[in-house]
């Protein structure tokens, strides 16, 4: 565990390599933190995490073989599950109970494995359904329609995401035309317009082909640069190894591994907990 | 003719008009009155009663008018106008040895007056004694007709809740197939177009063409509407329309009102545990216990039924364990739709077949697998029984009306404290 | 068979009063269903308590216009009763639930217990005077040849249609504000609207209180034209209606149930003149007497809804892009 003083925020961003590797291990500054997390589906224990720090403004990859709780463990976390135990803070507010809406107002805001694309909305439309603070969104804010100047702006802000993701000529057609590894990006840019401090991204590049992925990375490692938070699912692990500051493997529910992407990768339990993938590669380094 | 005695020529015709015009019952004056023929049936023989007495009183109570039946068993009580009466038969005036064959409707309390016409009233008699009724034996009496309403309702509801076990399907259309399960065996039994079979017999063609009805749907439209990707929504829709279709179907073919099959109609009351009743109500009872117990034991014990927990469980995993699902599925319908039928014909000798029966009992059904728990079979026998004999028992505090009422609320008070009903699962219901 | 009188009565249905309080409720069904995705089987008992609502105001001695806030204000409250138990749950739920609900409501609107408010099986009349006192058109007979109406109907019609363009128009003003894209993500996807920082369950109670008072508003405009308000006049086929209305506009297109009352109701009594004069010809022979009519136009209805669904259910004027997309 570290000595020192955690980093000033906005400073120095903390050092993975100067934190001890072992799973529950403290953040110098958490952004979310998990204990005694259990939920189990009958007799099968789908997650059983004793501890978890997601430290502030790092990303940190999820991994672990198929039907290791990776996305349950996102569900619970998002409010979109409800634990049989547990209590887990973001920012040092309880999340415990709190409906997913209210989870991603309080700003951790995640996509899904199967992307949802609200297909019959237009990709705009799509973006400017994400904005917060649009008054026009009430019954009486629409009844009164004073919601013209706050839409114009909100418009203006997902025009510019939508450049940044490469979207911007397809803003008015239906997102349910877009291809499939479009609609992975439309989602990320979409859940950024809610103005997130921790993204958690289910399997982000899956399905996606290699070029997009790059796109792909480059935006999520934009994210940490603007100062968010990122979680994110992957069984990549030439992904993994490339943009991760922090890794943390799961296996039938619970946390075995966690540290600097090298150090997890060499992990003994890991790769037994992979044996039988042909994810199973030892990465160089 | 002199002018005085033409004059008392016309005085006499007119009252003697006026009195032939007053004549058969005040009835002429306004023109409407309801009426009745009090005779015992059993089986086919019709004996009629003489001297029992009938009251209609005005909702609130109010006395009307009363009238004795004569040698013919025909009486007949005049009413002031259209609208809603309250008629009751005064067992007291009952000769020996008859009674009414459901002592609880000795008052039929919302009798409708039409305009302009008399009104028949049917009060079913038959051999028996009428006991005195004190408060236990009437919450037993009422419990073990709620039993066999909910024998009733659990026949009905196994279908419906399977098949939203395996295809995640609310078939808004049981009703109907209950429906036609009774319209098919009175077909069978006492149509004049049909064979005329005792109607334990015709209850076997009902069942069996019933069951081939539900197959038929599945293999016509909801396994090709599934395959094709319709959604949920589309299909709760088109079932919504299904059952329009087939419930005015049976209204061309059956006609608005309700009539009875030829057996069982009246019978004697016999005294059982203690509790006084009627022998079809104890067979309806047993009968549905010995089929839902046969149920049970294939869904635990039988290759197929397993097949169909475990599809009703998780289907994905299922087919990937090798379980042919359509046919898993099929079966489920035919099942399903031949249990309907049972509960329609059993409907229909405790009461009678009407084109709407099934509807009417719909929303008792949904309480019971709500209840119950959507998507289990046990769950939907559990909540059948109870809803049959809380509804029943709900009437010796609320008037008889509230009786749907009283299941609605228990279908509320289920979805807000236990939305997944008491053996469903949390997962299912979003 | 006299052609020119079925045709010119199926087009007075076509613009009649029915045809106009069918618009109004079906553009309440189609903000619940066709915008948000909402499964509301007993729409008619919004329309119920609507007509009661005003009747019983009326019929206390208040003035008929306070009826209208009354039955506003009962169909809101019966929504959120409905609403609050199922809307959380499956969409099954709430369809079970507002199926019994429309017919508990006319069970009870029927049975001696509510009689000393709703007047039992009889029902409530002669309440409606005061709105044909105000009718401001001159007595007498208004159209050509056989196609008129007494100005008494025209004056409902006028308020009617009247009241469908500006239902219309509240409508559209919601759909086309960020509340209205809201409704239209949750008919998407739930979850995904949910992940997005919105508050579903609210958005869809709003949404089946709104239609189900635009509904309540139908009923009130029926209480009026028939002056009665019956209970065996709320049955489970005025839902029906409703979504074969709603199906035919289009779910989610604007004025797709105004259109769609416009088409349902000409052909609805198109068919009932055919079918009534083909009896009367003996065309079925001994097969259909004339009370079968009936009963065989809605197993029809039934037909046609079924095949909508299936095979239209964007409707006659539904985009084709919108069809191309998969949607589950």
């Amino acid at each position: 565990m570290s000595a020192e003083m955690p980093p000033p925020a906005g400073a120095t961003r903390a050092d993975p390599a100067r934190i001890e590797p072992v799973p529950g291990v403290a953040k110098p500054d958490p952004i979310l933190i998990a204990t005694d997390l259990r939920r189990a589906f009958g007799g099968l224990k789908a997650v059983d995490v004793d501890r978890l720090e997601v430290q502030r403004g790092w990303i940190t990859s999820m991994i672990g073989p198929n039907g290791a709780g990776k996305t349950t463990l996102f569900n619970v976390l998002t409010g979109f599950d409800k634990p049989q135990e547990g209590h887990w803070h973001l920012n040092g507010g309880a999340l415990v109970g709190i409906p997913s809406f209210r989870v991603a107002r309080r700003g951790m805001v995640r996509t899904f494995q199967l992307t949802k694309s609200l297909a019959r909305l237009t990709v705009v439309e799509n973006m400017l359904v994400a904005a917060k603070d649009q008054t026009g969104e009430g019954f009486f804010g629409a009844l009164l329609g004073r919601w013209h100047a706050t839409e114009r702006r909100n418009e203006e802000r997902a025009m510019a995401s939508l450049e940044q993701f490469g979207l911007a000529h397809m803003a008015d057609q239906y997102a349910g035309s877009l291809s499939g590894g479009q609609r992975k990006l439309l989602e990320m840019a979409r859940a950024l317009m809610v103005e997130p401090e921790l993204v958690m991204l289910d399997e982000p590049t899956a399905g996606v082909n290699p070029a997009l992925t790059q796109s792909l990375l480059g935006h999520i490692t934009g994210l940490r640069d603007r100062g968010m938070s990122v979680v994110f699912i992957e069984h990549d692990m030439d992904v993994v190894q490339e943009i991760s500051d922090w890794v943390v493997c799961l296996s039938q529910g619970r946390i075995i591994a966690e540290g600097p992407p090298r150090v997890v990768a060499r992990n003994p339990a890991v790769i037994d907990a992979y044996l039988g993938t042909h994810h199973g590669e030892e990465p160089d380094g | 003719m002199t002018a005085r005695a033409r004059f008392l020529a016309a005085a006499a015709a007119g009252v003697l008009l006026a009195l032939f015009a007053a004549g058969p019952a005040a009835a002429q004056a306004g023109g409407e009155s309801i009426r009745g023929t009090l005779e015992v049936i059993d089986g086919r023989d019709r004996t009629p009663v003489e001297g029992a007495a009938v009251v209609v009183s005005t909702t609130d109570g109010t006395e009307i008018g009363r009238d004795e039946s004569d040698a013919a068993g025909d009486w007949e009580v005049p009413v002031p106008g259209p609208g809603t009466y309250r008629v009751e038969l005064d067992t007291d005036t009952l000769p020996e040895g008859v009674a009414l064959t459901d002592p609880d409707r000795r008052v039929l309390p919302e009798v409708q007056a039409r305009e302009g016409r008399a009104t028949p009233v049917r009060f079913a008699l038959g051999p028996g004694v009428t006991s005195d009724t004190g408060t236990w034996d009437r919450v037993s009496g009422l419990v073990l007709i709620g039993l066999k309403f909910g024998a009733i309702i659990a026949l009905s509801a196994i279908g419906l809740s399977l098949v939203f076990g395996v295809t995640g399907l609310v078939n808004f259309a049981h009703g109907d197939i209950v429906t036609m399960g009774a319209a098919i065996a009175f077909f069978f039994n006492a149509s004049t177009l049909g064979p005329g079979w005792h109607i334990a017999l015709a209850a076997v063609p009902a069942i069996l063409l019933t069951a081939a009805f539900g197959g038929g749907l599945e293999l016509g439209l909801w396994g090709p509407l599934r395959r094709r990707g319709t959604s949920l929504i589309a299909m709760l829709v088109v079932s919504i329309g299904l059952s329009f279709v087939i419930r005015y179907l049976i209204l061309v073919v059956f006609e608005g009102l309700p009539r009875p099959y030829l057996d069982y109609v009246v019978q004697r009351e016999i005294t059982f545990l203690g509790i006084s009743t009627v022998p079809k109500n104890l067979w309806i009872i047993g009968i549905t216990l010995v089929v839902l117990g046969g149920v049970g034991l294939f869904l635990l014990r039988t290759k197929l039924g397993t097949a169909m927990r475990a599809v009703a469980d998780n289907p994905d995993l299922a087919e990937s364990s090798g379980i042919d699902v359509d046919r898993v599925v099929l079966v489920t319908w035919v099942i399903g739709a031949g249990l309907a039928a049972l509960g329609g014909v059993f409907f229909g000798i405790s009461e009678q077949v009407q084109w709407d029966m099934g509807f009417k009992i719909l929303l008792l059904i949904f309480a019971a697998v709500i209840l119950g728990g959507l998507g289990t079979a046990f769950g939907a026998m559990i909540g059948g029984f109870t809803i049959g004999v809380a509804v029943e028992v709900s009437t010796l505090w609320l008037p008889v009306e509230f009786k749907t009422v009283v299941a609605l609320a228990i279908l509320i008070v289920m979805l807000l404290v236990r939305p997944q009903g008491l053996l469903g699962a949390r997962e299912r219901i979003g | 068979m006299d052609w020119l009188k079925i045709l010119i009565d199926a087009g007075r249905a076509a613009v009649g009063v029915p045809a106009a309080a069918y618009a109004l409720s079906s553009i309440g069904l189609n903000l619940q269903f066709g915008y948000t995705g909402l499964l509301n089987f007993g729409h008619v008992a919004f329309m119920l308590v609507g007509a009661y609502g005003m009747a019983i105001t009326a019929d206390a001695g208040a003035p008929l216009w306070l009826g209208i806030p009354v039955g506003i204000a009962a169909a809101a409250v019966l929504g959120l009763l409905l609403g609050i138990p199922t809307l959380r749950l499956r969409a099954d739920y709430l369809a079970i639930v507002t199926i019994a609900a429309g017919e508990i409501l006319r069970l009870l609107a029927r049975s001696s217990f509510a009689e000393p408010l709703t007047n039992g099986v009889f029902g409530i009349q002669a309440f409606a005077g005061a709105f044909y006192d105000i009718n401001p058109i001159p007595d007498g007979q208004y159209g050509i040849g056989r196609f008129r109406f007494d100005e008494r109907t025209l004056w409902v019609m006028l308020v009617a249609w009247t009241l469908v363009v500006l239902a219309a128009l509240l409508i559209r003003r919601l759909t086309r504000s960020p509340w209205g894209r809201v409704i239209r993500a949750i008919r998407e996807d739930e979850d995904a609207a949910r992940s997005l920082g919105k508050n579903v369950f609210s958005y869809k109670l709003q949404s089946l209180v709104i239609g189900g008072a635009v509904g309540a508003t139908a009923g009130m405009v029926l209480a009026i034209n028939q002056q009665n308000v019956a209970p065996d006049d709320w049955l489970p086929l005025l839902t029906f209606y409703s979504f074969t209305i709603v199906i035919i506009g289009g779910p989610g297109r604007l004025w797709g149930p105004v259109v769609g009352s416009v088409i349902f109701w000409f052909l609805f009594v198109l068919l009932d003149g055919f079918m009534n004069g083909a009896v009367a010809q003996g065309w079925f022979g001994d097969l259909l007497t004339s009370t079968d009519v009936g009963p065989i136009r809605f197993a029809l209805l039934g037909v046609a809804l079924m095949l909508l669904m299936i095979f239209r259910p964007q409707g006659i004027f539904g985009s084709r892009e919108e069809m191309l997309i998969d949607v589950r």
